[in-house]
């Protein structure tokens, strides 16, 4: 079978389905291939008991660039987040703090841990907010090659260096504070209450294999604070139907603009012909050729797997074989008979908000301690969602999904025994731990689904289970990731290009790699 | 001091911040919680549970009871069948609008209208020579609205009426939660909805029921905040923000026909004789000043004239609604009417406006320029006018088998 494309996408993640929505807007004829049978990626939700609906990976949204919202209609296609305003922190001791939307509700909870924080509170808020509005501008940019002195990547420094120089002395300083400081460091210069930093400090090692008290793990809270939501600056909020929903969404647009999707096509190698990407083979045997080939997966996938090494420079090799991805986030899934109940918990309300297990700085240092040598937390941290108090159709009435995000779990857990092992063991220590906090959770357990790394490698394509197709340390952003020279979606081969979030602007549901790719190809300027 | 509903003893403690606005002299909670947004969301996504009982409601029966709804409203109340709904205007004999609600027809000589201005002077004193009566039951009966994807399988859990096959403004007499009540497939959001009117003394009864169930389909009481926003992007008009009453203001200029609101639909000019057709015929052939149409904004380029301040965008997350100006030109040379009510929808990821223009300048497509103040200098956001409703799911009006 042959076939003719202007581009062929491989991987349906979101960012995949980005690209290919733009370049099909743009008139491309444009098809992706997706492995699985479901699109999404990492960003999708799968019925995996009868009834339940899980989003079995990522579970929020905020990054989603507005542009993309608008430029892709994606309204129009489904695309539905409400805000997730509210987080309850239960701590060990029986007591708990929680953050409310409210100003003056939050300070009263926090004038109860701390007066002082609770007066810092808003003035880290606007600084934070501050900073992310000086930072957000470079989410757009498609990262310049500072070994290059071509005008376009001169022009693209000096607009950079520019838009630094205007942040101002304070701003200028705390940004260079964030980028190299570790969250807990940072954090302690405004607030003196542990609870208060365990809470904040939670984001800062989400999906990187550091703890709170290593260095570099400022930039993944600021990482954080760069979401929006209908013009509320760095809020959180869920997408109706899970994370899936978003990837639908985005499908549905590329699909109104022509673009044909494949689940169950698993490409096994790009065409490549005297340094020119022509085509893609399928694992079935296969042959589709292209104009242009853009692959959504992560860069390991990109350049060590689909092409072969001789098509490439040793040093861009090298540096991918180095990139650093080491996952250390797991998801544990549950389908409920009934809400659990949160005896800590002033207002049963608040399972309509986040749950986050991180009870002090020290626990979540601890569940980092477990972790780091191959192993995962015995007591871990976690980020819990209940997706039904949002859409009641992800299962039946009364009944709910409950989506756990997990920190630390390790690629691989020799310890304890072959990878069905480790599973179990993981997934028991979760809701162990989480049943000390809602003692009747064991009891309404209809169905669980456990995802260790290695599972996120193995089911959804992402390698050593790294949620963000990489880690986000200051060595592996903008033009650093995925590799110097290499961070204009651009590849060493000849019309093949790269769009997944293990480039620049990086992991999250942002969307931004893939439109910045179908920017690059699509040769416009910004 | 404003009274309360028959279900103050329970929205009252659910209130959180007290935030209370009056409608028809009740209490009406703005928001139960510190913030509107959860409740929106409930509406479009859940289903969102309003106290309605500050609601004018009239009843006029009798033998001419058709013909005297005939004589006030705009749309021919004779088409109405029994358990039919209509949304409505009536106009004052220079065919300007008085006010709009909906007129139900209960049985073949009583029908019930529903009002934001005292009318019932107004009805008896157009009642005058005719076989009918005009009470107002304001007081009499209670009424809770449930609006959202959720609400019709939270509602079938209490109800004996066969609601898949209740039409879009359709109204049925049902048992709900063991009391006696008309049950209205209408509201004010645009989506599946219900409104629930039963006897005072069993409204509490009826929202405990509700209550009860509704954690299981994510129902939140809702304030009229929430309600606004979801009336905006519905494009349902708000009297003292799309329009002032003819009954309400004495200068002319400020009056507004059908036509001019965009209900042209509505006004039958060949029925019997209403009041202010003589005039509104006139309208029709000579032309009307206004046209209400809906616009979306640039939210692009605002973004840009924000960022001239080092300011990120602001979006307004709750309807306003004031007069603000609309140019033909970027220069505001040529003003061309007014934006009434506008919000940023975050179902809909649009900032959208009801507006009122002239006619020439109201068609869909048309390019045009909003006013927005950004630290007290004006500037000009490129708007496009578009139809309304903004937001129009299937679901609103789906029913037999596609009610599933």
């Amino acid at each position: 079978m042959t076939q003719t494309y202007d581009a062929i996408v491989v991987g349906g993640g979101h960012n995949g389905l980005t690209c290919a929505a733009y370049l099909a807007r743009a008139g491309r004829k444009v098809l992706v291939l997706e492995r699985r049978h479901v699109i999404g990626g990492a960003a999708v939700t799968e019925e995996i008991h009868p009834g339940y609906k899980f989003t079995v990976c990522s579970y929020v949204v905020s990054l989603l660039r507005p542009e993309v919202i608008r430029e892709l209609e994606l309204a129009k296609h489904g695309l539905q987040i409400h805000p997730l305003d509210h987080v309850f922190v239960p701590k060990e001791d029986g007591d708990h703090l929680i953050s409310y939307p409210d100003p003056a509700k939050a300070r009263d909870e926090l004038k109860r841990h701390s007066p002082r924080d609770a007066e810092m509170m808003p003035r880290f808020t606007e600084m934070m907010y501050k900073m992310a509005y000086a930072v957000k501008p470079i989410l757009g940019y498609v990262p310049p090659n500072p070994n290059s002195l071509s005008l376009r990547d001169l022009r693209t420094l000096r607009a950079f260096g520019k838009h630094l120089n205007g942040l101002g002395k304070q701003t200028f300083h705390e940004l260079t504070k964030i980028m190299t400081m570790s969250v807990d460091d940072f954090l302690a210069e405004y607030f003196e209450s542990d609870i208060v930093r365990s809470m904040m400090g939670l984001s800062g090692i989400i999906g990187t294999m550091l703890g709170v008290k290593s260095p570099g793990t400022a930039y993944v809270l600021l990482h954080h604070f760069m979401g929006e939501l209908d013009g509320a600056f760095t809020a959180w909020g869920a997408q109706k139907g899970g994370t899936g929903g978003v990837s639908e969404a985005i499908a549905s647009a590329a699909r109104s603009h022509g673009a044909e999707i494949r689940v169950e096509a698993p490409v096994s190698q790009i065409i490549v012909r005297n340094g020119t990407a022509v085509g893609v083979a399928l694992e079935n045997g296969d042959e589709i050729y292209a104009r242009t080939i853009v692959s959504g997966c992560d860069p390991k996938v990109t350049f060590r797997k689909l092409v072969e090494e001789k098509e490439l420079p040793p040093e861009l090799v090298t540096a991918i074989d180095k990139f650093k991805y080491r996952g250390s986030s797991g998801k544990v899934n549950l389908a409920l008979d009934a809400a659990p109940i949160f005896p800590g918990m002033p207002d049963p309300s608040l399972i309509k908000g986040s749950i986050d297990i991180c009870p002090s700085v020290d626990y979540i240092e601890q569940a980092y301690d477990d972790a780091k040598y191959d192993g995962f937390s015995k007591r871990p941290c976690m980020e819990v969602e209940i997706p039904t108090t949002i859409d009641p159709t992800m299962a039946p009435p009364g009944k709910h999904v409950v989506s756990i995000f997990v920190q630390y779990a390790s690629y691989n857990m020799p310890e304890y025994g072959d990878r069905d092992q480790q599973r179990e063991a993981f997934g028991n220590a979760v809701i162990d731990t989480l049943s000390e906090f809602s003692p009747n959770l064991k009891d309404l357990i209809l169905h669980k689904q456990v995802l260790t790394p290695w599972d996120m490698e193995d089911k959804i394509g992402l390698t050593e289970g790294n949620i963000f197709q990489g880690e986000l340390t200051l060595d592996q952003l903008f033009c650093f990731r995925p590799a110097i020279g290499w961070a204009d979606y651009r590849t060493p081969i000849r019309n093949y290009f790269q769009c997944g979030s293990g480039t620049h602007p990086g992991g999250g549901i942002t969307a931004g790699p893939g439109r910045l790719a179908a920017r690059e190809i699509l040769g416009e300027e910004f | 001091m404003p009274r309360v509903t028959p279900l103050h003893s329970r929205v009252g403690p659910l209130c959180q911040g007290s935030r209370w606005e009056e409608w028809s002299g009740f209490l009406t909670a703005t928001m139960y919680e510190l913030d509107h947004l959860h409740e929106y969301n409930a509406i479009r996504t859940g289903c969102g549970l309003f106290d309605v009982s500050p609601l004018l409601k009239y009843d006029i029966r009798g033998r001419d009871a058709v013909t005297l709804m005939n004589r006030v409203i705009v749309r021919d109340a004779k088409k109405c069948r029994i358990g039919q709904v209509l949304y409505t205007t009536w106009c004052d004999d220079d065919g300007k609008v008085i006010d709009d609600g909906t007129v139900s027809r209960l049985a073949d000589d009583h029908f019930r209208l529903t009002a934001a201005v005292p009318a019932l002077h107004w009805l008896q004193h157009n009642a005058i020579g005719l076989e009918a009566t005009v009470e107002d039951v304001s007081e009499q009966i209670a009424a809770v609205s449930i609006q959202g994807p959720t609400s019709r399988d939270l509602l079938a859990k209490l109800t004996n009426a066969d609601l898949p096959n209740l039409r879009f403004f359709h109204c049925t007499q049902a048992d709900v939660a063991g009391a006696d009540a008309w049950i209205s497939r209408t509201g004010y959001t645009g989506d599946l909805g219900y409104e629930v009117f039963v006897e005072p003394q069993n409204a509490v009864k009826l929202w405990d029921a509700m209550m009860e169930l509704g954690d299981s389909y994510q129902m939140r009481p809702a304030g009229t905040v929430a309600l606004d926003l979801a009336r905006v992007e519905a494009g349902l008009l708000l009297i003292d923000a799309d329009f002032i009453s003819a009954a309400q203001t004495m200068f002319d200029v400020q009056k507004t026909s059908p036509y001019d609101l965009g209900l042209a639909w509505m006004v039958d000019l060949e029925k019997d004789f209403f009041i202010g057709q003589r005039a509104l015929r006139e309208e029709k052939e000579k032309g009307s000043r206004w046209l209400t149409v809906g616009l979306e904004l640039d939210v692009t380029v605002m973004e840009k004239f924000y960022a001239e301040w080092g300011m990120p965008l602001h979006l307004p997350d709750r309807t306003w609604a004031e007069a603000v100006p609309v140019f033909a030109d970027a220069a505001q040379t040529k003003h061309i009417g007014r934006g009434t009510s506008g919000t940023w929808s975050p179902v809909l990821k649009k900032y959208v406006v009801i507006a009122r223009l002239r006619p020439e300048h109201a068609k869909p497509g048309n390019k045009i320029f909003i006013e927005e103040v950004i630290e007290a200098v004006s500037y000009s956001v490129p708007a496009t006018v578009v139809k309304m409703p903004f937001f129009d799911p299937p679901r609103k009006k789906a029913w037999g088998a596609e009610a599933k």
